[in-house]
């Protein structure tokens, strides 16, 4: 192995470790547990939708829609608890649903329309963006909201659902981990271990390089790629879901940078252990990476609007690492 | 007609890091004579073009260009000092959305002299004193990606020609042409001959060398290991020269089969077509050719279940077989290595391993999950059966040459157990060694399945199988027992045309 193997392999994680020694020393009270579960909280919601669009890279396709869909669910586990008065298990249901058909019609319209991927979900994203308005007539959604008819919405946000976002878990220290950081890690092992290890996911790695060489080896290449979609809307109705916990409200202002902040996830996962495809790990790492840098920014007082900047230099970077230092990007 | 080398290479050497891919080589090219260049793959041949077009330095030796030293440090250099290359893959010579004026003028569009304004008249205008000069009777207006391969292929060549070469390298030109097609562009090559041109080929088809060659230079391992200018050529010295073995052509003992494994009737692919109707016995090897377009390919397909026939049944050891996908097809124990391993074979991003494993995760995961050390006993008794050059199985599969890419394809499927063992062009790419091994294989193996080839080359057929069926017009129109075949016969239904007696 070259040094330029090495630097291509390792450079990612280098970069990762420099940038928490370095924030270590500059910014005070940044080594903490208490600061380390906050990267993590911050995250969680990204983190998960980027595991979603993983499955999507790894079929070769794309998928905007996954910021819609999360909003969309959030609204909908909104509406269905504050105005028609529903426990937090129907609510669940009714994101998990959404998520799903959403990833169904996605899949659909790729693979039996023909529609290309960016454009399909594309056009997703903006239908979603509307729909999710129409019931209220473009207003948020909270206890005690007057409806278009005139009736108010007396329902509420169950204990039940709220405690999905605002539990924590005992570890070591009383209160530590919250919820979405467990969903987080729980739903990575899984992705990760569907697409390393299952016959599955390999499958799926297959129709992303060669799609016809998946077709002629016995794989049914349209199944695959419609699951990938349901993959995707489905992980994003679980942040949507997290994200409606963590708030309480069906605000229809969050969630803007939702689907920019996993999609750079998901690209700088390429870069991770030299893997140049998309992998689980290193999307991960790469949720983990935008937090950290973030976290510690804020933590040095760097002004809240140079955020989008240093994440877009640090996507640059990673897809330079990807694609022009290792020649499997090259194909 | 050798006169004084218009092109001369002397001790060329090229080394990519510790591999030295050209270790000396030193080779002429005269005025009106094509020269063949034949070497297995690896050999360095396209090393050797590549240094000679200007796409590579060169790491030692002197190029010589009509007594002029030549020293081209871009490709665009080498063309207007008249060293002019037309490159394996077709596409990359012209540019499939412009149309067929523009392509012949592209490189008047660029460099210092080139006007700032694009105007189509103008360009119309020198677009037909090129077509006129090369007697290319293409529509000029038309789109290259609505033209054939071969016809993208004669403006490659015209564009190339445009420049008025001293020189012209024919990189494996006829490679994906029909032989009609392939007989236009021979065609085209005496005629640049006569003209004065020197011509340097590069190809691994015995019947264009045959055709074409004036002199024949063979390489193995870097180095020029022959050289056959003394008509009559020696055709099989040269093979030896670039094999440096004793290849023998042996003589197949056709084998008979009693137990039918699949039985086709009244089998239509095509609307309009004629039925077919066949049977493939047990431990056999049937080879079907027959030349570009005649339904090979949607034959392979149909029987593999990706296309469905019009009509007609089949039935596979006795059980009705109607295969919906696929899928379907696998399982009832028919594979098939299809053609073009880049399109419809190869996972780039899959190294060895993962590429032979593809068809058989199901069977080689429990509850799902893959077991990789059964994945990679696999691969390795695979690499170790069919001699596959590598590293190790976790090898990538761009760093094979071709032959051993075609020899994973095969691998892949010969581990499991077919019923119905199918092969669409399986020698395409392939060197003549890497071919060898790969027949040998199938022979050896045959026992316990039928075998079905679809090769273009006749050569190909001869050489491997027991019974020879001839494919013209999405039908099956005559079969040969591969023991002393009447060839007249045999080219003449390859060619469509009623049996003469003359033929």
């Amino acid at each position: 192995m070259t040094s330029r193997d090495h630097a291509i392999r390792y450079g990612f994680i280098v970069l990762l470790f420099g940038l928490v020694g370095y924030f270590a020393i500059a910014a005070d009270g940044f080594v903490s547990p208490q600061s380390a579960v906050f990267i993590f909280q911050s995250v969680a919601i990204t983190g998960v939708l980027a595991l979603g669009v993983t499955a999507t890279l790894v079929v070769g396709g794309f998928d905007l829609s996954i910021g819609s869909v999360a909003t969309s669910a959030m609204m909908a586990a909104a509406y269905v608890m504050v105005v028609l008065e529903q426990n937090a298990f129907v609510a669940v249901v009714v994101c998990l649903l959404i998520g799903a058909i959403v990833g169904l019609i996605n899949g659909w319209l790729i693979v039996y329309m023909r529609v290309p991927d960016l454009l399909a979900t594309l056009g997703m994203m903006f239908l979603l963006v509307g729909l999710q308005r129409i019931p209220t007539e473009g207003r948020s959604i909270a206890t005690g909201m007057t409806m278009p008819d005139g009736s108010v919405a007396n329902g509420k946000f169950s204990d039940a659902f709220l405690a999905l976002g605002r539990h924590r878990f005992d570890f070591f220290i009383p209160n530590l981990i919250p919820v979405s950081v467990v969903v987080l890690l729980v739903l990575a092992v899984l992705i990760w271990f569907f697409l390393e290890y299952t016959r599955f996911g390999r499958m799926m790695y297959a129709v992303g390089s060669n799609e016809r060489a998946a077709e002629l080896a016995g794989a049914p290449v349209k199944a695959y790629k419609i699951w990938a979609y349901v993959i995707s809307g489905v992980f994003a109705s679980i942040g949507g879901i997290l994200l409606a916990a963590r708030l309480g409200r069906g605000d229809i202002a969050s969630g803007n940078n939702l689907l920019l902040d996993a999609v750079a996830a998901a690209l700088i996962g390429y870069a991770v252990l030299g893997a140049a495809k998309p992998n689980a790990f290193g999307t991960a790492v790469g949720a983990l990476f935008v937090g950290i840098l973030l976290q510690g920014l804020t933590m040095m007082n760097a002004p809240y609007y140079t955020q989008d900047f240093v994440k877009g230099v640090v996507l640059v970077v990673a897809l330079v690492f990807t694609f022009a230092l290792s020649g499997r990007g090259r194909r | 007609m050798v006169g004084n080398a218009v092109f001369r290479v002397e001790g060329l050497r090229k080394s990519f890091g510790h591999n030295e891919v050209l270790g000396g080589v030193s080779l002429e090219l005269h005025a009106g004579e094509a020269t063949v260049l034949m070497g297995a793959n690896g050999a360095g041949k396209s090393t050797l073009v590549k240094i000679i077009s200007g796409v590579y330095e060169r790491g030692g030796g002197t190029m010589a260009l009509a007594d002029q030293d030549f020293a081209p440090k871009t490709p665009a250099e080498a063309i207007r000092a008249g060293v002019v290359t037309v490159h394996q893959n077709i596409n990359d010579g012209v540019v499939a959305d412009l149309d067929v004026a523009t392509n012949l003028t592209l490189d008047r569009l660029s460099g210092s002299g080139a006007p700032t304004l694009f105007n189509p008249a103008r360009v119309r205008r020198e677009a037909k004193a090129v077509a006129d000069r090369m007697g290319l009777a293409i529509d000029l207006m038309a789109r290259v990606s609505d033209l054939s391969l071969a016809d993208r292929q004669m403006v490659a060549i015209a564009r190339a020609l445009a420049h008025q070469p001293k020189v012209l390298i024919l990189d494996e030109p006829t490679s994906s042409l029909s032989s009609t097609e392939a007989d236009r562009l021979f065609a085209l090559v005496d005629r640049l001959r006569k003209q004065g041109v020197a011509i340097l080929y590069i190809s691994h088809r015995m019947s264009d060398i045959r055709r074409l060659a004036d002199r024949i230079v063979s390489m193995r391992d870097g180095i020029i290991s022959g050289i056959f200018d003394k008509k009559p050529l020696d055709y099989e010295g040269a093979v030896n020269a670039m094999l440096g073995r004793k290849i023998h052509l042996d003589q197949i003992v056709a084998r008979n089969s009693a137990k039918a494994i699949l039985t086709i009737e009244g089998l239509r692919i095509a609307p309009g077509a004629r039925p077919i109707s066949l049977t493939l016995g047990d431990g056999e090897v049937v080879a079907i050719t027959g030349l570009v377009g005649v339904g090979k390919t949607v034959l392979a397909e149909t029987l593999f279940g990706v296309r469905q026939p019009l009509a007609g049944t089949m039935t596979m050891s006795g059980k009705p077989y109607a295969p919906r996908s696929t899928g379907e097809a696998i399982a009832a124990g028919v594979f098939l290595v299809a053609k073009d391993r880049g399109e419809n074979g190869i996972v780039g991003g899959f190294n060895i391993q993962e590429n032979i494993s593809l068809p058989f995760h199901k069977r080689m995961s429990r509850f799902a999950v893959l077991r990789r050390r059964l994945e990679r006993a696999t691969a390795r008794r695979q690499i170790e059966e069919l001699g596959i050059v590598c590293r190790s199985e976790k090898d990538e599969m761009s760093e094979l040459s071709g032959g051993n890419q075609q020899k994973v394809m095969v691998a892949r499927w010969m581990a499991q157990d077919a019923r119905l063992f199918i092969l669409d062009e399986p020698f395409q790419g392939v060197d003549i060694s890497a071919r060898r091994d790969i027949a040998a294989k199938l022979r050896a193996s045959a026992n316990g399945r039928a075998t079905l080839l679809f090769v273009t080359e006749l050569d190909e057929a001869l050489e491997t199988a027991d019974r020879i069926l001839v494919m013209s017009e999405q039908t099956i129109v005559g079969e040969h027992r591969n023991a002393d075949v009447d060839l007249d016969r045999l080219l003449a239904e390859v060619a469509g045309g009623p049996l003469h007696s003359a033929a």
